[in-house]
């Protein structure tokens, strides 16, 4: 008989839900949906290990569990704390979580420039999104910012440290994804940055795929590079018969042409399946492909700006019982959407 | 006279050696323990005898123990941070230097009792007359059987190593150090789960300071309630006291916990009072990362009552009035000194030293460096003292690792209670550009060392 996973009740800003033993508070906050969900800059469910840096998706527990209903005394990294039964979470109901994130946030931004209308990721980048929603617009920090020439790490990548926010993303992905790791993150502390090992380059099989994980503009592909601005494209799922990954990937079309390959991503942005450097980065014809639909794209999203499938509305609201009963006012901003 | 536990035999010339230490009556606690004690029997004593850790948070040690996972088949570790990299804290490196048996000999009871087989000594990269003296007691123990395969025939067996450490403050800090001990980058790892649970090479694990594994020899020798009977309080025992700054007479002081800190600073027995007569302004009670205590606070708590060597005492009144014993470096500023000038130069220190993992503790110490490089040099803006009080409650308690934290203390209790000579800073801009520190036969030494 399959051994029974033990449910855990929790709430998280009031909305209850039922997860496994073992479940992340942010896991369990993706379960339910909508604006609970804490950020996430440097969790990335694919990558073992990942998690607990950035602090972007610092939550307060307000009780513990069931059986220790203390709260906990300091925010937690919700993509690295489990949840107990009983557990109650605040996230944007409590003011503590709202001014920490935006603490995080003047933070983060302050070696990461605001130069979203050069920058190859805009559009696609979480940290602009949380520079919209927490920042405030004057920044404190006066004083120069640290500048990095780029580099070319290998003949696909190229390496943009300015704009890197360390996340080790890009590291777990070469850890736990290639057969070689050629880089890493050198020095402590803010003087900490991404670097191959000396003179080498990023090339092996499946590395292109720290370019995918990068939340922001750190780390480009070079085939793609400021041949246009991401909301200009039209994403299409399309797959391929690739001895070496599963060939699921979404190709980005500016008119016939295919500009850019790269894995499909969840609503959370995170990769489905990783995919091999062939798909991404040399199958750029129509013809190597078998089409399958337009990708979704979030209303939200500056990409849905150039959408073609017929408006869905988001299907966060239909499906979405826990939220439709437990949280009206989130439900009646989404459905103005509508 | 205060008793003394570990310096016992310091002044004995030769002590060093085995031979030496062996007849001071030295390894007596290893064939005891094993001969007629449990590794429970001698756990047991640990916690009776009140033991907190040494390396700075004061978790008893025994309760530590006894926390320890002991699933079948898989080795359990014991791990002795001797990293000592916290500005001002020098005690561990001259137990080491002096009476490196009297560690030896604390490793080998502390591995018993917890059933290592194996275990480290993890001593900071750059001291290197440390690792080969460490490095050579090692060898006398073995030679004489403490150390190897069946000791004194118990059927116990102990291999002990001498690791350099990656020569970084953050690899002191345990889950860190266990990283850097299994060869990758000193990050600290994110907890849960412990290293009780999951500590080297995923193994159960404890990780002890130098200070707090050597006082297990005089408790196994003398019984846990006999070490409890010095001190007073939760705080019983002896500690090393690694005392710095404008002091008489600046060392290493073996203090019965419980000594109030007056007598410390001014007897004859001890620190002598202040070097060259002058007043005494501030200090720092527990290596740089406690936070400061003025003048009137030093002596006396809020209350009026005598402050003593204690880590309830040094603690009453919480941050508004009070400290840390912290891992016992202490520095005492006398009236000359600058607070200003010394927070910066902590704040360099844990900005050169974030490992850089986390956004608030990499970006927020790096900043908060350079708001105060402007304000020591007479270039701060009237905003800038809110400024640093804001920056570091972004920081303190939203990091994985305590160094955040570590950060942030000096930086609010240097603002809270000297604010007005960050506010003269300020305000005469020219006068402390001009200030001269008796360093002028550099060009300019602040140059050479700032990076902003
Ligand atoms: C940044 C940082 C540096 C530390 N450095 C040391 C050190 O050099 N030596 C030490 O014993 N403990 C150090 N600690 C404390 C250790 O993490 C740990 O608490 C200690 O070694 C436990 O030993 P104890 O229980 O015997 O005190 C440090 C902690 C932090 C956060
Ligand atoms: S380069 Fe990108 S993925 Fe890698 S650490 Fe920096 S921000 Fe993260
Ligand atoms: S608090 Fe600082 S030292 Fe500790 S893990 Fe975070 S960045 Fe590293
Ligand atoms: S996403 Fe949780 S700390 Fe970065």
């Amino acid at each position: 008989m399959a051994e029974e996973v033990q449910k855990f009740k929790v709430s998280i800003d009031g909305i209850s839900v039922d997860v496994d033993a073992g479940t992340t508070i942010l896991n369990a906050a993706r379960k339910i949906g909508g604006d609970i969900v804490p950020p996430a800059m440097c969790y990335y469910s694919k990558l073992e290990g990942s998690g607990g840096k950035c602090r972007t998706c610092l939550v307060k527990v307000t009780k513990g569990s069931e059986k220790d209903p203390r709260p906990m005394p300091k925010l937690v990294a919700s993509c690295r704390t489990t949840v107990m039964d009983g557990m109650e979470v605040q996230n944007i109901t409590s003011p503590d979580v709202v001014e920490a994130r935006k603490s995080v946030v003047e933070m983060l931004l302050i070696n990461h420039p605001l130069d979203c209308p050069v920058c190859d990721q805009a559009g696609e980048c979480k940290l602009q999104d949380l520079g919209y929603e927490h920042g405030s617009e004057n920044t404190r920090y006066d004083f120069p910012r640290r500048t990095f020439e780029r580099i070319d790490i290998g003949d696909k990548i190229q390496l943009h440290m300015n704009r890197c926010i360390l996340c080790y993303r890009c590291v777990y992905v070469a850890n736990q994804l290639t057969n070689t790791r050629e880089h890493g993150i050198l020095y402590r502390g803010d003087h900490a940055e991404i670097s191959t090992y000396i003179e080498n380059a990023l090339d092996n099989d499946y590395i292109g795929n720290v370019i995918d994980v990068c939340p922001v503009g750190a780390l480009t592909d070079k085939t793609f590079r400021f041949k246009n601005r991401v909301w200009f494209t039209k994403p299409v799922n399309a797959h391929r018969d690739c001895p070496s990954c599963s060939g699921r990937v979404t190709l980005w079309y500016k008119g016939s042409d295919v500009l850019r390959v790269t894995a499909r991503k969840d609503e959370y942005d995170e990769v489905e399946e990783f995919i091999c450097n062939t798909c991404r980065f040399d199958k750029k014809e129509t013809a190597d492909w078998t089409l399958e639909d337009p990708t979704k794209v979030s209303q939200e999203s500056v990409i849905a700006s150039n959408h073609y499938t017929q408006f869905q509305p988001p299907a966060v609201i239909p499906e979405n019982t826990p939220l439709k009963e437990a949280n009206w006012e989130q439900l009646a901003r989404t459905e103005k959407l509508k | 006279m205060g008793r003394k536990l570990l310096l016992t035999h310091i002044d004995v010339p030769g002590i060093q050696s085995y031979s030496v230490y062996k007849a001071q009556g030295g390894y007596r606690s290893v064939d005891k323990a094993l001969k007629s004690m449990s590794p429970d029997d001698v756990v047991e004593e640990v916690k009776k005898s009140g033991l907190r850790g040494r390396g700075g948070a004061g978790f008893p040690t025994g309760m530590k123990w006894s926390f320890l996972a002991k699933p079948e088949g898989v080795p359990r570790y014991l791990v002795c941070n001797a990293d000592e990299s916290e500005p001002g804290t020098f005690k561990d490196r001259y137990l080491m230097t002096h009476i490196p048996h009297a560690l030896i000999e604390g490793m080998i009871v502390s591995s018993y009792a917890l059933g290592a087989h194996t275990s480290f000594i993890y001593v900071r990269g750059e001291m290197m007359p440390q690792i080969r003296i460490l490095e050579k007691a090692i060898a006398e123990a073995k030679a004489a059987g403490y150390l190897g395969k069946n000791i004194l025939g118990s059927g116990y067996d102990l291999e002990l190593y001498v690791q350099p450490g990656g020569g970084a403050y953050i690899c002191g800090e345990e889950t860190a150090l266990l990283e850097s001990l299994e060869g990758k980058r000193g990050n600290p790892r994110i907890k849960p789960p412990f290293p009780a649970i999951a500590g080297l090479y995923g193994c159960p694990t404890v990780v002890n300071n130098v200070e707090s594994i050597a006082a297990t020899v005089p408790i196994i020798n003398d019984g846990g309630e006999e070490y409890a009977k010095i001190g007073i309080e939760r705080s019983t025992g002896t500690k090393l006291i690694s005392a710095g700054g404008n002091l008489a007479k600046p060392g290493v002081y073996e203090i019965e916990l419980g000594l109030p800190v007056e007598e410390f600073i001014y007897s004859d027995e001890y620190c002598g009072g202040i070097a060259n007569g002058k007043k005494l302004k501030a200090v720092v009670a527990g290596g740089s990362s406690v936070p400061i205590l003025p003048a009137n606070l030093i002596t006396k708590t809020i209350k009026g009552d005598a402050r003593l060597m204690t880590y309830e005492s040094l603690a009453d009144g919480g941050f508004q009035s009070g400290t840390m014993m912290g891992s016992g470096g202490f520095i005492a500023f006398d009236e000359d000194q600058c607070i200003v000038r010394n927070t910066w130069n902590f704040t360099r220190f844990y900005r050169h030293e974030s490992c850089g993992q986390c956004s608030p503790c990499r970006e927020g110490t790096g900043w908060m460096e350079k708001v105060l490089y402007n304000i020591e040099h007479g270039r701060g803006t009237t905003n800038d003292i809110d400024l640093l009080w804001d920056i570091q409650r972004k920081i303190e308690g939203n990091t994985i690792c305590p160094l955040g934290d570590a950060a942030a203390w000096p930086v609010a209790a240097a603002i809270r209670h000297f604010r007005d000579e960050f506010e003269w800073h300020i305000n005469h801009g020219q006068e402390a550009q001009n200030r001269n520190y008796g360093l002028a036969h550099y060009a300019d030494p602040l140059e050479v060392v700032t990076e902003s």
